[in-house]
């Protein structure tokens, strides 16, 4: 009955249906294989820090100050000062950054200047941390004359973070749709008008995207803060804009080059506070994503 | 012209104006052969050209768009329609390398003249696009955003309302009002640019080819909607679909394009003249469906 109902393939085509479908196969088992690798990676991680670092950590833990004995070490100068950091950051950063990613997406036109520009803000973007201390050391410390404090820090790695912030906010200021900007041009609007009542509404959750990434960047890195004067022993609240001070990313460096065991159990549990407090963070930050992308179907 | 009035037996006595005015509405009336409204033109294009760089998009344009009535603009794909369209609201100001020669009057104003902004000019001609492109916004904020940036003074909850009901979409929405703009049906949507647009109190509405993504039974509810604004606003129209412009205009302007691409107008009319009774064979071959 099927050979005679089903007409001969002609033979131009050569189906070979089952060599294609072990191909989709194999593509799916490499997909899942790397996926697994990712894991198990994280799990191995999050097993060691986890069952290192938990036995520490008590609520004298995070109110205390570091000692010299890891039984009374406390890590508030870090917490403190971590978000000190972050806060200056955000405020620093973020509105230059999106200002930034405004002007050349919108302003700018699309000129070869601009694009040259972009590139060189993508480049920026993979610049080794330690290169973003020593212009923070040159820069905001001696010639600004800061001194080491948390404010020079922060400048700093506010300059680490522009290029991810400048480049993720234009990519998403040029995903909306050219539709929305003639919609608002055609109502009357300046150009300014139609930038906050048409891509800024559109173009926010994927800046929001861009603000995530670099907020945990800026709370993670240790690198740049150690060149420019950065503490690995505070016992008192950093003042932002004078004397020392420490964040957690060096806490943790601190402790981990010191030989003792016990040492490596605080540092594990300061690695457990890090990553609860940039959990918590990209949970707001996912939270104001949603919200801001509600009304946004395209 | 009616001031003259030759034979007029009554110059001694000015309480008698009954009379006075017999003989005006007489000749007024002998004097024009479409009975439909009266009314004046207030879009004028004197020979318009457009360029895009060193190409010529549009060539030697003369027309006029007569004000409270709906203006088709039909023609093959790549004749210069939506291009003409878009000069009228000086959306093409937005392309570096565009230009124009000759002139577009709106009420006797160059729209092109040098002291005039183009900011100003779209408040005055509105424009309502292809695809409905409502904003990432609450229906109420879609409606009440362009009043708001033209520091409209007045009650926005309102205009809001007002416009709504204007566009026909009043009783749709009224309960969701803070709900996206975007989760509306397609022809809502469409609906919703239009009543954003209203909003603005534009002297013009264009409209370049407001139903081409739309399903029939929207376009035909754009279709009567139209025909309701067309008593406040005049309504030019880009469309593909002859049977629309059959339908929904008042006045029909066929354009081509030459060996040269670039677009000029064949024939303006009223509608029934064109697709019954064209006078250029180019027209009668394109609405009869033999070309474009």
């Amino acid at each position: 009955m099927t050979a005679s109902t089903v007409p001969a393939s002609p033979p131009a085509f050569q189906p070979a249906l089952a060599r294609r479908r072990l191909t989709g196969t194999l593509f799916y088992g490499a997909c899942l294989t790397a996926i697994a690798v990712l894991l198990i990676a994280l799990v191995m991680l999050l097993y060691d820090v986890l069952a290192k670092g938990l036995p520490w950590l008590d609520w004298d833990f995070l109110t205390g100050v570091p000692s010299r004995r890891p039984e009374r070490a406390g890590i508030l100068p870090a917490i403190v000062g971590s978000l000190e950091i972050a806060i200056i950051v955000a405020v620093t950063a973020f509105p230059i950054g999106i200002a930034a990613a405004i002007y050349l997406a919108e302003y700018a036109g699309d000129s070869r200047i601009t694009r040259l520009l972009e590139t060189n803000i993508s480049n920026l973007a993979g610049v080794p941390s330690i290169i973003y201390g020593i212009l923070g050391l040159a820069l905001f410390v001696r010639v600004l004359g800061l001194g080491p404090t948390v404010l020079a820090g922060a400048l700093t790695l506010s300059l680490l973070i522009l290029p991810v912030v400048i480049i993720a906010s234009i990519e998403a200021i040029k995903a909306v749709p050219q539709a929305q900007r003639e919609g608002a041009y055609a109502l009357g609007a300046t150009r300014w008008q139609m930038v906050r009542g048409a891509v800024l509404p559109g173009a926010a959750p994927g800046i929001m995207t861009g603000i995530i990434l670099a907020m945990a960047r800026a709370i993670g890195e240790a690198a740049p803060l150690l060149l420019i004067g950065a503490f690995t022993f505070v016992t008192f609240m950093p003042n932002p804009f004078g004397g020392g001070y420490t964040v957690l990313p060096l806490q943790v460096f601190g402790w981990i080059s010191r030989p003792q065991a016990d040492f490596q159990g605080i540092a594990a549990a300061t690695i457990i506070v890090m990553l609860v407090m940039i959990f918590f963070l990209n949970a707001l930050a996912l939270i104001i994503r949603a919200r801001l992308s509600r009304n946004i179907q395209w | 012209m009616p001031a003259v009035v030759p034979e007029a037996p009554i110059q001694g006595s000015p309480a008698d104006g009954g009379s006075a005015a017999g003989p005006t509405i007489r000749i007024a009336t002998a004097d024009r052969e479409t009975p439909s409204v009266s009314s004046g033109s207030v879009i004028e294009l004197h020979d318009l050209s457009c360029y895009y760089g060193e190409f010529r998009a549009v060539r030697n344009v003369d027309l006029t768009v007569e004000k409270q009535r709906i203006t088709a603009l039909i023609g093959p794909s790549g004749c210069g329609k939506s291009t003409l369209l878009r000069t009228v609201n000086r959306m093409n100001d937005l392309v570096p390398s565009f230009r124009i020669d000759g002139r577009i009057m709106l009420d006797q104003q160059d729209l092109y003249g040098k002291d005039v902004d183009p900011v100003e000019v779209r408040r005055r001609v509105g424009m309502v696009f292809q695809k409905p492109n409502p904003f990432p916004k609450s229906i109420w904020e879609n409606v009440a955003f362009g009043a708001k940036i033209n520091g409209y003074k007045g009650n926005l909850d309102e205009l809001v309302e007002r416009s709504l009901r204007r566009a026909a979409l009043w009783d749709d929405v009224k309960d969701k009002l803070k709900q996206s703009g975007m989760a509306l049906s397609g022809g809502q949507q469409q609906r919703l640019c239009i009543a954003r647009t209203i909003a603005i109190e534009p002297e013009v509405i264009l409209m370049d080819e407001p139903c081409s993504a739309l399903d029939p039974r929207s376009t035909l509810q754009i279709e009567e909607l139209m025909a309701e604004l067309k008593k406040d606003y005049t309504i030019v129209i880009v469309t593909h679909n002859m049977q629309q412009a059959a339908r929904a205009s008042d006045t029909t302007i066929f354009m081509t394009m030459g060996d040269d691409r670039a677009g000029h107008v064949i024939e303006q009319g009223e509608t029934v003249q064109i697709f019954t009774n064209p006078r250029e064979q180019l027209t009668e071959d394109y609405v009869s469906g033999r070309f474009g």
